[in-house]
């Protein structure tokens, strides 16, 4: 009868041994996975957010990274600032520029003396309000020398720059940044028109070129140049300023490498020419701009620290909740791998085989975090007008993220299931 | 000879207040072929002579040999892969995969088996057909009879060829008419020359086998071939 074809035919132990194969693997955590749909993508839920997080994050980091490098790389890394002392009423302190402690006469010095010193520009500046017509913009102005255009890398682009005749004459000429220009005059020509600047008609001459943002996040076309002279006369009124006082200086040096030195040979020629006592403090302060960039650039760096740092916590959150769901499922199906133990699961097989549940559901959380978080990151580069670098790199860090996390929380649910004594959990009651 | 005990003692959380002596000083050998029904009165030890046999435990002390192997000298995947190779399950109360359809549950043991994917569902269906399933290997266990349930288990537990099948309370959960069914099934994969022990409490069913051994507190009362 039919009952000897079972006992007849080849046995399985005489086949060659296989372990269980990774499509078995893969098929069990797929049944389980579909088994509990709802569970499962609530489950996948934590590393959706957390891969989406990681990816947003990173791009968004690495692109303000880039960016700052740029920053850096525009400002040359050949520019010296000197802002007057920093002035001391009583016991309060005001900030660098607070006292003009720099002169026509030290600029001279310096250009005279220092032989480093290829530019050299002194500046003023304050706040004011600007009309043209029935428009207004409240902007700051900056009054300055021809040098400022090449240490601070501006270029006009529209009409030219101030003669030498309008820097020594103190005419009423001004350049505006393309932010006054569209808010002033809306795409027109400004060249040759006039404007009030506080109560003051100016002529404009030229419009600059765009710079766009600073590292600062500032807008840097929102400004208005005119001359050093101009300014005095006719806009510093109320600072009340001493006569032939400036309030910064800005030095470009040739090369690069002579920075240090300038930076020295200022430092001691100021002391000298304000008189200042050994040991005593400097009434000026010298800036290397590439100094402050690259302390803004260690600020960014925390900052990218900080949000990877949140990025990661949403990753343990979402991984705890693989964790807890998948000690439910092995207590739930405690009979199941009762029975799959008796007929001739192992440890192995069995820890395998909700390891695998647990990659699936962070593997399947990691590929829609991934699309998540692109998605997400091009909509901050579109709307939030945020730098980024999306790039491959990214996207394997993310799926090694999903991969560790499936690994490192589903482990101890999976051991645990291994470890079940196989008749304890046949005879599991529910 | 498919399993000798020798001296077998358990003894279970010895050293503590709730040290339980399970049974003690056991001998028996169990012949290819044979169809042995072990009896006793719940608490006799029987479970756990079933759990020894069925190699899902150790004794705490003589020797469990299983197709010569002693399985006090096997790791917990040592056991894995004897009871995959030399035991088939039929338990009281099935045991089945509600997710799977009945041919599902009999490839079960395939997979550990490493039987290519490929064969595995052409054996299970030959095994239902085998039981007298054949038709009902789509149905899932909740769409069929407990008799019918009983018999994919018995072809689960048959698919990788084992040479020792192991029912407890196989019939426990069944009407006699469906019980006498499953019964006649044995005889006829005894006939087949297929190994069989049944652990039951119910005399009735034990009439069936060949041999009787009866177990009380631990100790092997008598062993009769009626």
């Amino acid at each position: 009868m039919s009952k000897a074809q079972i006992v007849s035919g080849t046995w399985p132990q005489d086949r060659k041994r296989r372990r269980v194969g990774f499509l078995d693997i893969v098929e069990m955590a797929l049944f389980a996975v579909r088994g509990n749909w709802m569970r499962s993508v609530l489950t996948a839920l934590g590393v959706i957010i957390g891969i989406a997080a990681v990816i947003i994050m990173v791009s968004v980091g690495q692109g303000t990274q880039a960016e700052l490098d740029r920053t850096i790389a525009n400002l040359g890394s050949n520019r010296i600032e000197v802002w007057g002392g920093s002035g001391r009423m009583g016991g309060v302190r005001g900030g660098a520029g607070s006292i003009s402690s720099l002169t026509d006469g030290d600029i001279a010095a310096i250009r005279n003396e220092i032989s480093e010193v290829q530019y050299i520009a002194g500046q003023i500046r304050g706040g004011t309000q600007v009309v043209n017509a029935d428009q207004n913009w409240n902007t700051q102005w900056i009054g300055m020398q021809a040098d400022y255009f090449p240490t601070n890398g501006w270029e006009v682009i529209q009409g030219s720059v101030f003669s030498d005749r309008d820097y020594s004459g103190g005419a009423k000429v001004v350049i505006i940044g393309t932010t006054i220009r569209d808010k002033l005059f809306a795409g027109s020509d400004p060249t040759g028109q006039s404007i009030r600047v506080g109560r003051v008609p100016f002529t404009v001459v030229g419009v600059l070129k765009s710079k766009g943002q600073s590292g600062w996040g500032g807008d840097q076309d929102d400004v208005l140049l005119v001359p050093l002279e101009t300014a005095r006369r006719r806009l510093a009124g109320p600072m009340a300023l001493p006569p032939g006082a400036v309030q910064s200086v800005s030095i470009g040096v040739a090369r690069a490498k002579d920075l240090p030195v300038a930076e020295r040979q200022v430092n001691e020629l100021l002391r000298q020419r304000h008189k200042i006592a050994p040991g005593a403090e400097d009434d000026f302060t010298v800036r290397n701009l590439t100094e402050m960039v690259s302390a803004r650039n260690q600020t960014t760096r925390l900052m990218s620290l900080l949000l990877g740092a949140v990025a990661s916590i949403s990753l343990i959150v979402g991984g705890i909740g693989i964790m807890n769901i998948m000690l439910v499922s092995v207590t739930e199906r405690i009979r199941e791998i009762g029975l799959r133990m008796a007929v001739g699961a192992g440890p192995r097989e069995i820890k395998l085989q909700f390891l695998a549940e647990a990659l699936l559901i962070s593997l399947a959380g990691g590929a829609i975090g991934i699309a998540l978080g692109i998605g997400g990151t091009l909509l901050a580069a579109r709307f939030g007008a945020l730098p980024i670098d999306l790039n491959a790199e990214v996207i394997m860090l993310a799926t090694g993220f999903a991969v560790a996390t499936g690994l490192f929380f589903g482990y101890y649910p999976a051991s645990k299931a291994s470890r079940l004594d196989p008749i304890e959990a046949l005879r599991h009651q529910g | 000879m498919v399993i000798e005990l020798q001296g077998v003692g358990k003894i279970y959380s010895p050293g503590t207040p709730a040290e339980v002596t399970a049974l003690h000083d056991l001998s028996m050998t169990i012949k290819q072929g044979e169809f042995v029904a072990i009896m006793g009165p719940s608490g006799s030890g029987k479970s756990t002579l079933m759990n020894l046999i069925g190699c899902l435990d150790v004794p705490t002390k003589g020797r469990c040999l299983i197709d010569g192997v002693d399985i006090a000298a096997l790791d917990a995947t040592g056991r894995a892969r004897l009871r995959l190779e030399k035991l088939g399950f039929v338990f009281q109360g099935f045991h089945l995969l509600t997710r799977m359809t009945a041919v599902e549950n009999v490839m079960l043991p395939l997979v550990y088996a490493g039987v290519p994917r490929g064969e595995r569902r052409a054996m299970a269906e030959s095994a239902l057909r085998d039981v007298g399933l054949g038709e009902r290997g789509k149905h899932r266990p909740s769409e069929l009879s407990g008799g019918q349930q009983q018999r994919v288990a018995i072809a689960r537990a048959l698919i990788n060829r084992p040479p020792i099948l192991l029912a407890d309370e196989p019939t426990g959960a069944l009407d006699s008419k469906t019980g006498h069914d499953i019964l006649a099934l044995f005889k006829r994969l005894q006939m087949a020359g297929q190994t069989i022990i049944l652990i039951t409490h119910d005399p009735e069913v034990a009439k069936n086998a060949d041999r009787v051994i009866y177990i009380h507190d631990g100790a092997l009362v008598e062993d009769a071939h009626p």
